[in-house]
This record gives structure tokens, C-alpha cells and sequence, in this order.
């Protein structure tokens, strides 16, 4: 028996960008490098071997009831490094239904894959539902930023909810969702962001880990100013998990932690 | 279905360990976040509804009948810090302890042979649960329950809360603790088809950042 | 009337709840388990020193502490080197050490037990409890002996106001005899009283930080080790 669903009543934008990473004499090629809506994708200068590329106007979007979907895939031996020309900036769209924004990243053996956007902002009343899942090989390296803005200057944030899941060799090694503002209850309180408006991390797989585990490591002792941790999960990674009153200390402290060029 | 079994494995004066751990309002109170009743009640909503949803959760599949080392693994991807993985193996060790006494059986001694350091509390709070005849909402209940009753306890030591006032943040916040029992036995359902994705997974980053800075000071009263 | 046959223990667990069961798994005894209790100041941290560089030479020694707010006993336990740091534990008590060591003792269970595992066979571990009140006594699931300090300073009446420490522990040591004279206690007044409360239990006076002051603790400990092993397995 079948069923015929009927047709999603979604307003906006569905969209979808794929970056595929391969090895290719000394370097990395980039044979699929596509995006639709949104979407514009460049190449930028490679860095020794690995192929940098950089998503162009994400910054309108996403509305509610939008749906963008970025798949970058680095293949064995692949070096892939991928950011955001501006930040992406939620907003609320012609519905007050929710968008989402979905990233799938996967990283295969002895390859290695920087996925450094620009912050993400929730604008009061905007709803999104972002999720970042990530398949990690054994042998494979992740280097994730993730920014989050909470409201614009004296504003609010909207709902927002964002999910990172990482799988390393087929097993669960981080499996986060956070959300804030209306509808997650407590989000601004003493147990979840105090009152900062802006909180960020720093992933980190690498199997060198496994031989050199890191301990655990504090930044920032004035809760004026924020305050970031440098954890181990349970398995070759760190993460670091900052807060701040604003993007400029929220960098300053995910700088101190871990310095990206 | 046991209801009573239910009052035994909530009860505080249950011996398994949690006297001694304040679920991060120590060091909540100690950097001035908490300072009252009503910034008690706001540390307890958040973490309800996010350390408290995911150990509901695990411990409703856990008390589902999923394989309990599978939860603990997705236990381990749901706590990032050192800390606060030590604590709740800590706790299930001690949990686990106490359980075996309560409520013996193979499934139990068959994780701690699994895990003789301890695996984390709410996966060994639902195996306790189902031994125990209860259903995974009545797991994820016990579980919600503890993610703030240990806190509020502690914050009246802490503080010198009236107990009547920290009694109150409780009782009001029974209807949040009926709602993320109910969401949690809910995922819980979708893992077996799902797997432990579908659990909750909802993270609180001051917990985290928290916890860390906790374990490191030299005086303090409770363990975490 | 029993609604499930399964309501008793079951065959393998005779020892029912808690950790009292002599065994220790593969075989063999466990180490005997000391608890020493008493209020603040009385003299508990100096009697665990003393016992240990009496007993060290020719007993494996362990120690457990329970620290009310800091670590500082069993920090004063490794700067007096009285053991190796491996062999001295602490545990957090949250704020109530009476329920670490009576109602809830499963975190004290475990560091034992962690002690037994990591240093392998040992004879004797002392759990000092944190300073506290003359209510606080050891569960029979976390020890199989109780000594009691109080001190002279603390008040010539203690022993005949009574309270569980004093009257049940197994041993009653009242310490730092040396200072009655300055504090006007009655030392006679004092053994009487313990001698009334005990019901033939054992008392002894002493000053555990002066020369041979904790031998007759040390014999104590020596005559319930030599019982303790000659017990059943």
C-alpha cells in the first residue's frame, strides 16, 4: 500500500550546495563544486595541498520555512577547507514556521576537512533548526568552528536549535544540541548561558589524540568577559566551549584556546 | 508495574551516592550565578531541560530494554567534559551498588562486569528501573526528578535556603519534570528503530564550562 | 504475606546489602576496616598518623579520609609521609559526613575497595570520618570496628552525656590527657563516666602525639586484626 503524502506547505527557499574533495597528483581537486538559491560557491587560492573553498550569500538567508542543505564530502587523502564570506544571518521570513539549515560533512581515510564559518546570528522572532552531522574516518582529521550570536545588538534571540552529531568510524563521539530563546526553557538563565550572547566551540578529531590526549583546560576567569573550557571527549577529540558577552571576546577566547590561522 | 518501586529508587535517602554531589549548583553558587530562590528555580529549569532530559532519556531506553552498553556510549557523546563523565560513572558505580542489593539480577551484574569503573547513572538508573518492574517513563520521571533534586538539596546547604522556598522551586517545577519524562519515554520509543540517535541530546554550556572549573578548586563541599 | 518469591536474597549473595561480606573477590580475606570517628579537633587525623607509623613496619596500612570542605586531612596525613601517597584516599562528603559514613556509605565502599585493587592484599584501612558531632557513627556495611575520639578539652562531661560514639564505639579513646590540668578536666570523673555509659566496652586515656601515647590503640587495632583473620573467610 502507498501513500501519497501531501506536498509540505512550505514557504521559501530549498537549496542545496555540494563540495566534493578528491585527491589529485599533489593536490586536492574539487570535481563537484555546485549550489542552487542561496548558494555560491568559489573556489579560493589552495593552501599547499588542500583546496579551499568559500560559500558566497548565505548571508539573507535562512527565512523560516526555508531549507538549505550543504553536503561537503573530502575523499581519501582529500584536504578540504571550506568557510563563509559573511555571516549567516536568521531571520523571520514571510511565515513563522521554522527553517532549517542542515550540513553534512564527511571525512574519509587519511583525509582532513576545515569547516570554519562565519558566526551564525538568531534575529529576534526567526526560528531555525540547524544541524551539523559529521562521519569521521579512523584515520581522518576535523578541525569545526561553530559561532552563535544571540540577537542582534539589543534585541532577543529568535528559536533557535542547533544539533552537531559526529560519528568516528561508525560509533557516536559527540552528539550536542543546544537550543535558546523561546522555547527553550532556562536557555538565559545561570545553567545555560547567563546572560552571554554569544557562544562558540571548537572540534577537533585527530587520532594523534588517542596517543596524546589533552587534559581539560579553562580560559577566562571574569564571567564579564567570558569564560571557554578545552575538554576530551571520549575518544581521539577536543572540544572547546566558549561564552561571551559579544563575537569580538567570544574570538579572542576560542583564539586563546586554539588559534586558527 | 511497581509503582512503589518507583518511591524507593527516587527517595534521596536511596544510598547511591548522590548525598555528596550538588549536580553543578556548588559551583554555581560559589561564581555568584545562583544566589537565591528564584536564580535556584532558573539553574534548575535549564538543567531539567538539558542534562536532565538526557539522562531521562537513556534512562528510558535503558529501562526499554536497548542494550545498555550502546546507551552508555551514546552517554559518553553526550558528555564532553572529563568531569562530568567521571561523576556519572562515579554515581552508577555507587547506583549500580545499591541496585544489586535492592534489586538483584543478571542484567545488572552483567554491566558491572561490563563496566567495573562504573557506566554512567542514568543508564544504569534504567536497568534498575526495569529490573525494578517500572515502565521507561517511570525511569525517566526518577531521572528528571534527580537532575534537580540533588541541585535544590544541595543549594539549601549551600545558601541557608529556607527549605520550605527550595521545597516550593520542586513542586513548581513538577509539571517541566512531567513534560521532559514525556518527551524523553517518547525518544525512547524511536531508538529501537532509530538507534541512540534518537535520544535527547540537549547541552548546557555553562554545565559544561562549569563542571570542569569545579573539579579543579581546592575547597569545596560537594564531590561535583 | 509475600507477593513474589524473590523477595529474599537470593543463594550468592549472602551478605544481603551493603559491603560487609569478609570476602574479597578471588578469595582470601579482605583487609579489616577501621572506622575512626569523633568531633573536631579532638584528635582523629593525629591518631590515624600515629597509628600508621605504629602499625606501617609491620602491617599493610591504608587510609581513607572523609574531608568536610577541604582535603586538608588527607593532606596533613602525606606531609607527615606517615604512609605513601597511593595508600591514602579521600572522599567528599557534601556537606554531611554522618551520611558518608552511616546512611549512603557507598562512595566510602568504593574507596576501599579501589584501595584493595590498586595496593592488592592489605591488612588494615582506617576511614576517618569528618569531624563532626557525638552522633556520627559507621555503618557495620562500611567497617568492622569503631574507635571514638573525644578529647579532654572538649569537656570532662562528654562521656557521661553519652550519645551513640560514645557509648557503642568499640574502642573510646579520650585524648590529650596531657592538657587536663589546663583545662580543669577530671580525668578520674572522665573514665568513670565511659566506664558507666560502656557497658564493659574498652576506654582508653591517652595523649596520641606524645611518646607511646597510641600504643594501646595500636595493640587494640593489633588484637581485632588477629581476630579479624582468624575468622572465616
Amino acid at each position: 500500500m502507498t501513500h501519497t503524502a501531501a506536498p509540505p506547505a512550505v514557504i521559501g527557499v530549498q537549496a542545496t550546495a555540494r563540495i566534493l574533495a578528491t585527491r589529485a597528483g599533489g593536490g586536492t581537486a574539487l570535481p563537484v563544486l555546485t549550489g542552487d538559491g542561496p548558494f555560491d560557491l568559489r573556489r579560493a587560492r589552495p593552501q599547499g595541498d588542500q583546496a579551499r573553498v568559500c560559500v558566497l550569500g548565505v548571508m539573507s538567508a535562512p527565512l523560516g520555512g526555508d531549507r538549505l542543505r550543504i553536503r561537503a564530502t573530502a575523499e581519501r587523502d582529500a584536504h578540504l577547507h571550506v568557510t563563509t564570506a559573511a555571516a549567516t544571518i536568521a531571520l523571520r521570513g514571510p511565515t513563522t514556521a521554522h527553517a532549517t539549515y542542515d550540513v553534512h560533512l564527511t571525512v574519509a581515510e587519511q583525509a582532513s576537512l576545515h569547516w570554519l564559518p562565519q558566526p551564525l546570528i538568531s534575529t529576534a522572532r526567526s526560528n531555525l533548526r540547524q544541524s551539523c552531522t559529521v562521519d569521521v574516518a579512523p584515520t581522518a582529521r576535523l578541525l569545526l568552528r561553530e559561532e552563535i550570536v544571540l540577537g542582534r545588538s539589543g534585541e532577543p534571540p529568535g528559536r533557535l536549535s542547533t544539533r552537531l552529531t559526529v560519528h568516528r568510524d561508525g560509533r557516536p563521539l559527540l552528539d550536542q544540541q543546544t537550543g535558546y530563546g523561546p522555547g527553550a526553557p532556562g536557555w538565559d538563565g545561570p545553567a545555560i548561558v547567563a546572560g552571554h550572547r554569544a557562544v562558540g566551540q571548537i572540534l577537533i578529531v585527530d587520532p594523534v589524540l588517542d596517543r596524546q590526549p589533552l587534559r581539560a583546560r579553562l580560559f577566562g576567569d571574569d564571567p564579564a568577559t567570558g569564560q571557554a573550557v578545552l575538554t576530551p571527549l571520549a575518544g581521539p577529540a577536543i572540544l572547546i566551549t566558549a561564552l561571551a558577552p559579544d563575537t569580538l571576546r567570544l574570538r579572542r577566547l576560542l583564539d586563546a584556546a586554539h588559534p586558527i590561522a | 508495574m511497581n509503582r512503589a518501586a518507583l518511591l524507593v529508587l527516587a527517595d534521596g535517602r536511596f544510598p547511591a551516592g548522590g548525598h555528596a554531589h550538588s549536580g553543578g549548583a556548588e559551583e554555581a553558587v560559589t561564581s555568584g550565578r545562583v544566589r537565591d530562590v528564584a536564580g535556584l528555580r532558573e539553574y534548575c529549569l535549564g538543567r531539567l531541560h538539558t542534562s536532565g532530559l538526557v539522562a531521562a532519556g537513556l534512562a528510558a531506553a535503558a529501562a526499554s530494554g536497548y542494550d545498555p552498553l550502546l546507551l552508555d556510549e551514546a552517554a559518553d557523546a553526550r558528555t564532553t567534559g572529563p568531569a562530568l563523565r567521571h561523576t556519572s560513572r562515579r554515581l552508577g558505580r555507587q547506583l549500580l551498588r545499591a541496585a544489586r542489593a535492592a534489586w538483584p539480577c543478571a542484567e545488572l551484574d552483567a554491566l558491572a562486569g561490563a563496566r567495573p569503573r562504573g557506566a554512567h547513572q542514568s543508564v544504569v538508573l534504567g536497568l534498575t528501573a526495569r529490573r525494578a518492574g517500572l515502565t521507561p517513563l517511570d525511569a525517566a520521571h526518577a531521572a528528571a526528578y534527580e537532575s534537580v533534586g540533588g541541585p535544590v538539596t544541595a543549594t539549601v546547604r549551600l545558601l541557608r535556603l529556607d527549605p520550605f522556598d527550595a521545597t516550593a522551586v520542586l513542586a513548581r517545577l513538577s509539571a517541566d519534570i512531567d513534560h521532559v519524562a514525556a518527551v524523553a519515554a517518547e525518544a525512547a520509543r524511536r531508538v529501537h528503530t532509530d538507534g541512540p540517535a534518537a535520544l535527547p541530546a540537549a547541552s548546557a554550556p555553562l554545565l559544561d564550562i562549569a563542571a570542569e572549573r569545579h573539579a579543579i578548586r581546592p575547597a569545596r563541599l560537594f564531590a561535583s | 504475606m509475600h507477593l513474589h518469591h524473590d523477595d529474599t536474597f537470593p543463594e550468592g549473595s549472602p551478605h544481603g546489602p551493603g559491603g560487609s561480606s569478609p570476602g574479597r573477590p578471588g578469595g582470601g580475606r579482605r583487609a579489616l576496616r577501621v572506622g575512626l570517628g569523633g568531633p573536631v579537633g579532638s584528635g582523629k587525623t593525629a591518631t590515624v598518623a600515629a597509628l600508621c607509623r605504629a602499625l606501617r613496619e609491620h602491617l599493610s596500612i591504608a587510609v581513607v579520609t572523609n574531608d568536610i570542605y577541604t582535603r586538608e586531612d588527607a593532606e596533613f596525613l602525606l606531609r607527615e609521609a606517615v604512609l605513601p601517597a597511593e595508600r591514602i584516599t579521600a572522599v567528599q562528603t557534601g556537606a554531611c559526613p554522618h551520611t558518608a559514613i552511616r546512611d549512603d556509605i557507598s562512595a566510602n565502599l568504593e574507596a576501599v575497595e579501589d584501595l584493595e585493587e590498586h595496593l592488592g592484599p592489605l591488612d588494615v584501612i582506617l576511614i576517618e570520618s569528618g569531624g563532626d558531632n557525638l552522633t556520627a557513627t559507621f555503618s557495620k556495611g562500611l567497617v568492622d570496628a569503631q574507635i571514638f575520639v573525644i578529647d579532654v578539652a572538649g569537656g570532662d562531661d562528654i562521656p557521661r552525656k553519652g550519645g551513640p560514639g560514645v557509648t557503642t564505639s568499640d574502642l573510646l579513646v579520650i585524648n590529650k590527657t596531657d592538657l587536663a590540668p589546663h583545662v580543669g578536666a577530671d580525668l578520674t570523673a572522665m573514665a568513670r563516666d565511659a566506664e558507666a555509659q560502656r557497658g564493659g566496652l574498652p576506654t582508653v586515656l591517652t595523649a596520641v602525639k606524645s611518646a607511646g601515647g597510641v600504643t594501646p590503640v595500636a595493640e587494640w587495632v593489633r588484637a581485632r586484626l588477629a581476630a579479624w583473620t582468624a575468622g572465616p573467610a
